[in-house]
Parts: structure tokens; C-alpha cells; sequence
């Protein structure tokens, strides 16, 4: 029994990160890789992956060093340890692929300031264990990669026309070329937001309803 | 010609590529403070200080790295250097105007982990700037982030005004009309006559 409720403890911390508590649409944290590199799907996931990687193995040092880091300088030591990882990943990246280093740019190095990874260290790493802390980053860094994804293909097939650099209509498409412009990204995000507000609205309006009904029955038989 | 160079250098931060509505970097403030005129006109003040002190930091830092040949060490030693002047910033603000420093909250710590400031010195670094280019990259972004979030707090203040559905308030919203400003400035590009 009490081992079920351990299992399902840690799939609602993987899971939130996903959906509930996505750090995208929900938390609004780390727009700016977000927006700066999602114009087309090869970088978004590129950029997504690095983000997790970085966000898991801090997560998983951090969570083992939680006692012995002093209060006043926590800060400090995280971003440095955070910084630490993203060399790795800048030199890993740089390795794998010289082309999408280039695409992304100072972006990678950027992820040290991503407030996901600082937020998640000081929210949860910093207060939880090795196992739960490293469930945390892979579901959050996940959910990152998931609206990146979502990001990257609607701009990148309206925009080019193309799914990950493969042609989808034919040379008769007419690109959306503001959509892999800046101002894009800004109307698709949005727009996703939107989307969001519209679930959320309507779920506590349907909810609203069902209390105002059990309301009046109530009243009614009384 | 060499004036018209750091001219450019500084118009180009500014307006063609600005920092926040084409180059994305800074977005976390410029959606959490843009709230009032007068709150963001000392964020982007505070920023572009930052800015100028991290710029000419940076630079100095990159020279000693590069003569040590440790190069993989310019990110660490970017971001302790960052920190330590928005440490600064706000041990200034906090003696002087106690008013403002309670007006930026949060936001003020949160200047270390403003992606414009990494940017600005990971951008002169891997573009080579001598010194004085980079001093007037520094002002220009730092006018540009001002510029950018002034505008869009003027927006947001006339936007408290007029009714809007409810669905439609706050992030999404601040994002439609980020878009549209994007648009706004991409008008700028040409200007300067490369």
C-alpha cells in the first residue's frame, strides 16, 4: 500500500512538470530561449534536450550537496554549479553538430541564466531527495522541450513550410515569412497562451455552474 | 568614419536589433515590470548600468583568460562578475532611494539572471569588439531595454483603461502587443546606411 503511494507520488512529480505545472505555459519561466530559438524544430529540440540535461544533472548535484552548502551563499554556488554544466553542454553541442552550434548561437551559453534551472534548484532540489530532485528535472525539462516542440513546428511549417527540414507542400507554398521573424514568436506564444487562459476559463466556469446548481437544489428541497 | 562606426555599433543595439523585441533577451522583466512608466524607466536604468559595468568587466576578463589561454572558464567568470555588480546596484539603490528599492522587488536579484546582461558580454566576445565598441554596444543595449520597456508600459498603462475579455488579460495579452511592437521595429532595419 504504502509502496503504491511512493510510486504515485513520483509520477505526479514527473508528470506536473509536463502539464500542470508546465514551465512554459503555466510558470511563464524562461521565455527567452522560447522565443529566440524556436524558428524551426531541429533547433527547439536541440535547445529542449540541452535544457534538460543541464536542468537534471544540476538538479541531481545539487539535491546530494543540499547539507553541505551554507545558507547565505546558496545562490552563488548554484549558478556556478549550474554554469559548470552548461560549458559541458556548449562543448558537447559544439562537438556533436558545428552547424546548429551556430544556429543557436550565445543561446546555449544563455541557458545558465534560463530561470527554470535557478528556480527549480531553489524550489525543490535544494529541499528534496536525490531520487524525487532528478524525477523533478527530467519532468520539467521534458515539459520545456514539449512547448519548444509545440513552438518550433507551428512556426517552422507555417513559416517554411517544411517539419524538421522536410518539405511538406511543394514548391507552391506561400511561407508565412512572419513567423519565423521575431514578431512571430510573439504572436505564437501568445496565441498558446491563449489557448491556456480559454481551457482554464472554462473549467472554472463550468465549475461555477455545477456549485450554482447543487446551490439551488439545496435550497429547493429545504 | 571611426565615430560613425561606434554610431552604428550603438543604433544597431538600440533600434535595428533590440535587445528585447528582436534579439528575445530580457523578456522575464520586460513581461514583470512593465506594469507602470515610472517603475520601468528605473529597472531599464538599473539594467543599463549593469550593463556598462558587466560590459567593461567582461571585457577585461576575456583579455586575461585569452592570455592564459583558459577560455572554458568565460562563462563561470561572466556570470560571478555579473553577480557581484548587481550586488552592487543594489546596495546603492537600498541607501539611496529605499522607495525604488521596494518598488523593484524581486526583480532587482533577478537582474543577475537577466539574460540581456550574459548576452550583452557573450555577444561583444564572439564579435570581437575592441574596447570603445564595446562601451557603445553596452550604452546602446542599455537604451534599448529602457526604450523597449518604457513603450510597453506606456501601452500596458492605457490598457488598464479599456475593457477587455477576461480571457485575454495578462501574459497572453502583453505577448500580442510584444508581437506587434516586434513588427514596429523591424521598420528600423536599413536605418544607419550600413
Amino acid at each position: 500500500m504504502s509502496e503504491e503511494r511512493i510510486q504515485s507520488e513520483k509520477m505526479e512529480i514527473f508528470l506536473k512538470g509536463l502539464w500542470k505545472d508546465n514551465p512554459v505555459f503555466v510558470m511563464l519561466l524562461g521565455m527567452c530561449p522560447v522565443l529566440a530559438v524556436t524558428n524551426s524544430v531541429i533547433n527547439a529540440v536541440v535547445m529542449g534536450v540541452a535544457t534538460l540535461a543541464v536542468l537534471t544533472l544540476s538538479n541531481l548535484l545539487i539535491s546530494s550537496l543540499r547539507k553541505l552548502i551554507p545558507g547565505q551563499v546558496r545562490i552563488a554556488t548554484y549558478i556556478l554549479i549550474i554554469a559548470t554544466f552548461v560549458t559541458v553542454a556548449d562543448y558537447a553541442i559544439k562537438a556533436a553538430s558545428l552547424e546548429v552550434h551556430k544556429a543557436l548561437g550565445a543561446f546555449i551559453s544563455l541557458i545558465v541564466v534560463n530561470c527554470i534551472i535557478l528556480g527549480r534548484a531553489e524550489a525543490f532540489a535544494s529541499k528534496n531527495s536525490i531520487g524525487k530532485s532528478v524525477l523533478d528535472g527530467l519532468g520539467m525539462g521534458l515539459g520545456f522541450t514539449l512547448a519548444l516542440l509545440l513552438l518550433g513546428s507551428v512556426r517552422e511549417i507555417l513559416g517554411n513550410g517544411s517539419f524538421a527540414g522536410i518539405d511538406l507542400f511543394g514548391p507552391n507554398f506561400q511561407p508565412l515569412t512572419l513567423m519565423i521573424l521575431p514578431g512571430g514568436a510573439f504572436f505564437v506564444l501568445g496565441s498558446y497562451l491563449l489557448l491556456f487562459n480559454w481551457f482554464k476559463h472554462r473549467k472554472e466556469k463550468e465549475q461555477r455552474e455545477l456549485e450554482a446548481v447543487t446551490f439551488y437544489t439545496g435550497e429547493a428541497t429545504r | 568614419m571611426v565615430t560613425e562606426q561606434y554610431w552604428f555599433i550603438f543604433l544597431n543595439a538600440t533600434l535595428i536589433n533590440n535587445f528585447v523585441l528582436s534579439s528575445f533577451l530580457g523578456i522575464c522583466p520586460f513581461l514583470g515590470v512593465s506594469g507602470k512608466i515610472s517603475t520601468a524607466s528605473r529597472m531599464g536604468a538599473a539594467v543599463a548600468f549593469v550593463m556598462l559595468i558587466s560590459s567593461v568587466s567582461a571585457y577585461a576578463i576575456h583579455q586575461a583568460l585569452v592570455a592564459v589561454e583558459a577560455e572554458y572558464l568565460q562563462l563561470i567568470s561572466y556570470i560571478v562578475v555579473i553577480a557581484s555588480a548587481v550586488q552592487l546596484v543594489e546596495m546603492v539603490i537600498k541607501k539611496f532611494s529605499p522607495a525604488l528599492f521596494r518598488a523593484l522587488g524581486i526583480f532587482l536579484p533577478l537582474i543577475t539572471t537577466n539574460c540581456a546582461i550574459l548576452g550583452l558580454a557573450l555577444f561583444q566576445t564572439n564579435r570581437h569588439y575592441d574596447f570603445f565598441q564595446s562601451l557603445s554596444f553596452a550604452l546602446g543595449a542599455g537604451a534599448g531595454f529602457t526604450i523597449a520597456l518604457v513603450i510597453m508600459a506606456g501601452i500596458r498603462e492605457e490598457l488598464q483603461l479599456s475593457s477587455i475579455p477576461d480571457v485575454v488579460k495578462g501574459a497572453a495579452l502583453t505577448l500580442m502587443v510584444a508581437g506587434i511592437l516586434s513588427m514596429a521595429f523591424m521598420g528600423f532595419a536599413g536605418l544607419g546606411g550600413n
